[in-house]
């Protein structure tokens, strides 16, 4: 069928559109969003095995062709992002039906969480390098209203500082798309990327590519760009931490994936060396801060600094390993840090706190949970069953081939590091005498949990299984031509 | 206070600004104009009313709700762009022809025009909401 790129899309679209009608309903609420969702994964499924058997699916919206015209395109990458994204969003839907009540879906929340999915997926599948920016810009809007949600003063604070910084980096974003217009011509990323290299003058696209660096970086919460993130994210309830955890820096990872593997390959030499620099920076500022807190939600936060520093590099070393490595932790990193702000949501839940030291013993009362944190745990560092291991392996394989020695050593030192971080969760609030603690029912929220750290479990045990898909996934980034082909082909 | 000039001056104009907005519609195709700038000229309209009158009463005059208007006109967008799926054609592909209509005669018409309708009413609702909500705020 033509349109099957368009449905994880326009599924979240149209039921947000649904759900600004029924808002004063909040029994058909949960269930529009439940069944959207439970869609949403079909149609992303169904995507991603048309992907592996078709090739690199796209479809030039409006009926015109592909340079002239906007071109939605799913190669796998994109489709596996997009399927995971979907899995997230459902989980974090059902996480939300119990900690975010009926005054606030009143307000219009899952009209929200409805568009920040229609953005994020529309930034993976987009063609096209200012269809990229809109889809980033409905996904921000939708942060920036979940964020504030619920109108607590910590939440206006940080929303302020987290608008002005997206505002910022948004019109750089807008600044670099005009040079690049204005150097090359056009705007779909095919095109560039044919465009790019017949340009005879090098150093204003390195110039570019580096203004799009930054503006990634500051979305996708690099060194020295990820300052705005601590603040912004301790702010919010944990439904909506979950969701912005594991989706929106991602989106910033996937677009330097995509862009630095695809349109600025011009001068590799300077721009990945920089971007090498600045993961590996990331990554140590990362795991500082990770084992600095004792505020459960800052070392998650903290984590997602590190884990994005991991990738950066992974991209940064730009060999088809690499590639494979990046996405293999990518797919795992979204699931994990979204099932480690449930874990996190869940104890300060039942603690009342989010400090550790305040509580402990909680593996008498909430066994489940207690096992819950020990497995993310093991899964985040990278222990060799769990999902974590395979892709940092080839990320670290990848550099070691290429003959680097210090910047994978410190790519393996942090994970001890992330280890100890959240070890230090597990052994603070399960251990010891129960303290600090009230019974409390949450039941409800061991479904989502289970469901995503179980998925990262069998992820990694069957990591064979999902091999050919991410093999394909990078076979497309190492070599842009089949992209390039699918989309100017006709 | 007595703000009769303010008030027979607005019943006059409000019909040509509205009339004006509908003409910056239709002309979209061909001219300068479209459903973004329509839709904020008859905004505009809307908000000369709330000067003139105070809120509630501008409620019983026109009586919409300007959040469903939002979700109406997101409705409109989105289902020309749906009916390239029920079609079989690419997501947003736009149909046009010449219809014969009874008091008008023949007429081209574009489905562009249902697109346009969907972006007039949310950009109405958009910004009565917000000055709606502003206004009402103590």
């Amino acid at each position: 069928m033509t349109n099957a790129v368009i449905f994880p899309i326009a599924i979240p679209l149209t039921t947000a559109v649904i759900l600004i009608f029924c808002v004063q309903s909040w029994k058909a609420q949960k269930a529009v969003s439940v069944v959207s969702a439970s869609l949403l994964i079909a149609a992303s499924l169904w995507l991603v095995r048309l992907v592996h058997h078709e090739g690199v699916q796209k479809l030039d919206v409006g009926n015109w062709p592909a340079p002239f015209g906007i071109t939605l395109v799913s190669d796998m990458l994109s489709a596996l992002l997009v399927l995971t994204t979907s899995v997230i969003a459902l989980a974090c839907l059902l996480y939300s039906f119990f900690t975010i009540g009926a005054k606030q879906a009143s307000m219009y929340y899952y009209v929200f969480f409805q568009f920040l999915i229609v953005g994020v997926n529309g930034a993976f599948t987009t063609g096209d390098i200012f269809n990229l920016f809109v889809f980033y810009e409905v996904m921000l809007m939708s942060s920036y209203a979940l964020l504030v949600h619920g109108g607590t003063k910590i939440q206006l604070q940080e929303t302020m500082k987290y608008m002005v910084i997206n505002v910022f980096s948004s019109a750089l974003f807008v600044i670099a798309v005009g040079y690049l217009y204005a150097v090359t011509g056009t705007l779909n990323m095919a095109h560039l990327a044919v465009r790019i290299p017949q340009m005879e003058n090098t150093a204003v696209l390195t110039v570019i590519s580096l203004l799009f660096l930054i503006v990634f970086a500051l979305k996708g919460a690099l060194f020295p760009f990820y300052v705005w993130m601590p603040g912004a994210y301790a702010a919010p309830p944990a439904a909506v931490l979950a969701l912005f955890g594991g989706l929106l820096t991602k989106v910033g990872v996937y677009s330097i994936l995509r862009t630095f593997s695809l349109l600025f390959r011009q001068d590799i030499g300077y721009t990945h060396t920089i971007l090498a620099w600045l993961a590996v920076a990331t990554v140590v500022f990362g795991v500082i801060g990770a084992v600095a807190y004792r505020d459960m939600r800052q070392i998650a936060i903290y984590n997602i600094v590190a884990a994005v520093g991991v990738m950066a590099f992974g991209i940064s070393l730009m060999t088809e390993e690499s590639m494979e490595g990046t996405i293999f932790y990518l797919l795992q990193d979204m699931v994990m840090k979204t099932a480690l702000f449930f874990i996190v949501g869940a104890i300060a839940y039942v603690a009342g706190t989010n400090q550790l030291g305040r509580f402990s013993g909680l593996l008498g009362s909430y066994p489940l949970l207690g096992w819950a944190v020990l497995i993310s745990a093991l899964a985040l560092a990278g222990i060799p069953p769990f999902s974590g291991f395979i892709g940092k392996a080839l990320i670290i394989r990848a550099a070691f081939e290429q003959g680097q020695l210090a910047f994978p050593l410190i790519v393996l030192l942090s994970s001890l590091l992330v280890l100890y971080s959240v070890m230090k969760i597990f052994i603070q609030s399960c251990w010891g005498e129960a303290r600090g603690c009230e019974q409390k029912r949450i039941a409800p929220l061991y479904v989502p949990i289970v469901a995503l750290l179980s998925l990262a479990v069998l992820y990694g045990i069957g990591a064979e299984f999902v091999r050919p898909y991410i093999a394909q996934a990078a076979a497309t980034l190492a070599d842009p031509s089949v992209y390039i082909e699918s989309v100017l082909k006709e | 206070m007595n703000e009769l000039i303010l008030r027979t001056v607005t019943a006059v104009v409000t019909f040509i600004i509205i009339l004006f907005g509908i003409q910056l519609f239709f002309a979209g195709h061909y001219y300068p104009g479209g459903g973004f700038i329509a839709g904020l000229v008859t905004a505009g309209a809307l908000v000369l009313l709330l000067l003139a009158f105070d809120i509630q009463t501008v409620k019983t005059m026109v009586p919409v709700n300007y959040r469903m208007l939002i979700g109406v006109g997101l409705l409109f967008a989105l289902g020309t762009g749906l009916g390239g799926v029920v079609f079989d054609v690419p997501f947003l592909t736009h149909a046009h022809g010449h219809v014969m209509l009874p008091v008008l005669g023949d007429v081209s018409l574009h489905t562009a025009v249902l697109f346009d309708l969907g972006v007039y009413l949310v950009v109405v609702g958009v910004t009565m909401t917000i000055i709606e909500t502003i206004g009402e705020e103590e």
